[in-house]
């Protein structure tokens, strides 16, 4: 059995008809080549040596710009994987704040570079720091949103002892991939999502691959989006092509949790064709004939494409784009460059808090 | 003041705090109206209602990552495992999770949270009701792990962990639940987690536990107390972080230590306070640092006399000091 691979095909939604302006379809539109180009450096950069290791979102992007496009940016609250960096970038992550982790330089927000890169958390954008086991992110997302149960039940215990509690539930989105979709965790927090209706969305990037193990051999069913029944929430597919309709899709899924309606499964649908990461070698498991028909996914000429067909972007536009790119990514190269490295001693500290700062309260 | 049962002390900690602070709510399997197996949330789901004491769905990874997340958003949940055998599974959640969020976030991200549960032997649980985990917990930086060996301790120290804003494992000793009897204030007070104890004052050799051993270790001094042997009893309450500066001041007065635990006797908690006497006590010591700990089998038989065989108990310990003071 081979992976499942699609033709590339045309976007046919409008963005009007989705409620989004002409501005911000061609601000989608830079947002994926942004992270694109800025993956695309970093992969030069691996194999120049200059950084140690990169894990890649290409091919990816249209999952995450169409997902954050769908939140109220720093109020709704993500929880994300390693694939995010398109979604990072969507909700206000600059490109230095990432560069600065992938060198593992002094000033790195996510992790203040204690993590490998793509581990993304940025306190002010609502994103939650992650660990590399896969899927742990989801049943603490599921936590999260079980909090803004909480604070919905509690309203008048918790103002009263001075905590503002917002008329609006927060939704919380988490993301995985498809294999990881194998682990309890997963299942745990559908459960969860299930059993209290909780304003949750988790999305899962379905790049057929987990590493080496192809998605057939990892579940039986034929959609991961089919198990959400089974946990009595609702499931939905999107083609992770296909910018407009991931919007589209994971917008539905915020209305109704926002709206106190419960959960959501959505499976988005692309084709990994980069290496699992930089220490991968993809030859061992695949054709290079089966990547090179997976690259009919890319979400980035479907939607230049359709920005050309409604005459919202010219060849002089596109290649100023281009080089406004170029020059952003160049400078948080150079800055990051230029950044010094943590001193050794701050490997020791902080372990422990000594004070509470968590909670996301009021408005 | 009030005589009560150590499990009495836990569930007035969680009922002072539910009351003091509407962010506190417990999670778990059968903590709500029934009131927890072992009854430690009697009456609170009664008192409290269902949004503050919840019954969990039958898995431990989510009622640890549950807490987790809702740590995150503002709340301070106690997780209650219904007995320690079953937090294997939440195991990940704890080590990889919880313990390391602060750390890895660089500072940002903390998780106020309190995993309660009932742990050790004696109590024919057989294998799977009577473990000693703290062990595994207490090696990971990150986690405060706490052990409370008497009811007045056990109220402070939960108040103490519930309004720390790091994760904190709390161990309680299921056999004292309802043996082990003391003084309980009303009303608010803390023990701070980190400081050891000297529960009894002595001159010839230190024995260090903590829970249902301390317990025993307390009745062991008073046995060979009468033939003579002066024993200094230390509950070491907090494993981590540990406390060392009580662990080599004791020994430094007394010259000996013994260190009783009941978990397998390999790498369990002993053999970490072995390890600083050794490193940082040396020239104190008049003898060799012994351990009295369960054997290595895979755990405590469920037939009477091979759980007897395996528990240490007060006369067990009492000869293990005949032993030291001896030497
Ligand atoms: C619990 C756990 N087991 C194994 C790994 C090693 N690992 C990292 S990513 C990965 C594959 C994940 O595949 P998938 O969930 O499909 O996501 P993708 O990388 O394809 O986006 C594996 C096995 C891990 N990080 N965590």
């Amino acid at each position: 059995m081979a992976v499942e691979v699609k033709e590339f095909l045309p976007i046919t939604q409008r963005h009007e008809d989705l409620g989004l302006s002409d501005e911000t379809v061609l601000r989608m539109y830079y947002h994926l080549l942004l992270s694109r180009r800025l993956d695309e450096r970093c992969w030069v950069l691996q194999r120049q040596g200059r950084v140690p290791f990169h894990i890649s979102g290409i091919a990816h992007e249209g999952i995450g710009v169409g997902a954050a496009y769908a939140l109220r940016k720093g109020f709704d609250i993500v929880h994300p994987y390693y694939r995010d960096l398109a979604l990072s970038i969507a909700l206000g992550m600059k490109p230095v704040e990432f560069m600065l982790a992938l060198y593992g330089k002094k000033g790195d927000p996510h992790s203040a570079a204690r993590q490998m890169p793509s581990h993304f958390s940025l306190c002010h954008l609502n994103i939650i720091s992650g660990s590399s086991p896969v899927a742990t992110q989801l049943p603490q997302a599921a936590g999260i949103a079980f909090a803004e149960i909480l604070k919905q039940k509690l309203r008048p215990q918790l103002e009263a002892a001075g905590f503002r509690v917002s008329r609006e539930m927060r939704v919380v989105l988490t993301s995985t991939g498809e294999g990881s979709t194998s682990e309890g965790d997963f299942h745990e927090a559908l459960n969860w999502a299930g059993i209290y209706r909780l304003p949750l969305v988790v999305l899962v990037h379905n790049n057929q691959y987990a590493i080496s193990v192809p998605v057939w051999k990892q579940m039986a069913v034929k959609r991961v989006a089919d198990r959400a029944a089974a946990y009595g929430i609702h499931g939905a597919v999107a083609d992770g092509g296909n910018v407009l309709e991931v919007y589209q899709v994971v917008k539905e899924a915020v209305d109704r949790a926002r709206a106190g309606e419960g959960a959501t499964l959505i499976e988005a649908v692309t084709y990994r064709w980069t290496p699992h990461s930089s220490d991968d070698d993809d030859r061992t498991y695949r054709t290079r004939e089966e990547v090179e028909q997976g690259k009919l996914r890319d979400p980035l000429p479907r939607l230049r494409d359709y920005l050309y067909r409604r005459g919202l972007l010219t060849q002089r536009e596109e290649d100023e784009l281009e080089e406004r790119v170029r020059a952003e990514v160049d400078e948080a190269q150079r800055q990051a460059e230029e950044a010094p490295y943590p001193a050794p001693e701050e490997a020791l500290a902080p372990v422990f808090a000594t004070e509470d700062r968590s909670g996301w309260w009021g408005e | 003041m009030p005589e009560k049962t150590l499990i009495e002390a836990i569930r007035e900690a969680i009922d002072e705090e539910m009351a003091r602070d509407p962010r506190v709510f417990v999670v778990g399997e059968d903590v709500g109206p029934r009131g927890g197996v072992f009854r430690a949330t009697m009456g609170l789901w009664q008192k409290y209602g269902e949004w503050r004491v919840i019954d969990s769905p039958l898995a431990e990874l989510s009622i640890v990552a549950i807490g987790i997340g809702a740590a995150l958003n503002g709340f301070r949940p106690i997780c209650e495992i219904q007995f320690a055998d079953f937090i294997h599974p939440a195991f990940n959640q704890i080590v990889n999770e919880a313990a390391r969020f602060f750390y890895r976030s660089g500072g940002v991200y903390n998780v106020p949270m309190v995993i309660r549960a009932p742990y050790g032997g004696g109590i024919s649980g057989g294998l799977y009701h009577s473990q000693s985990v703290e062990a595994f917990f207490a090696h990971v930086p990150g986690l405060k792990v706490v052990i409370p060996s008497n009811p007045y301790d056990a109220k402070g120290l939960l108040k103490a962990a519930i309004r720390d804003p790091n994760p904190v494992l709390f161990f309680e000793p299921k056999k004292g639940y309802r043996l082990i009897k003391g003084e309980v204030p009303e009303g608010d007070y803390i023990v701070p987690i980190g400081p050891a104890k000297v529960t009894r004052e002595g001159s010839d050799l230190t024995v260090f536990a903590y829970g249902m051993m301390h317990y025993y270790a307390l009745q062991a001094a008073e046995m060979v107390a009468k033939e003579g042997i002066d024993v200094e009893v230390v509950d070491l309450r907090t494993l981590a972080p540990v406390d060392k500066t009580t662990i080599l001041n004791s020994v430094k007065k007394t010259g000996k230590a013994l260190i009783v635990y009941e978990d397998n006797l390999t790498l369990g908690y002993g053999a970490e306070v072995a390890a600083i006497l050794a490193e940082e006590g040396f020239e104190y010591l008049d003898g060799p640092v012994m351990r009295l700990a369960g054997p290595d089998v895979p755990g405590v038989p469920f037939s009477p006399p091979m759980q007897d065989f395996f528990m240490p108990s007060p006369q067990k310990i009492a000869e293990a000091i005949r032993r030291l003071a001896r030497y």
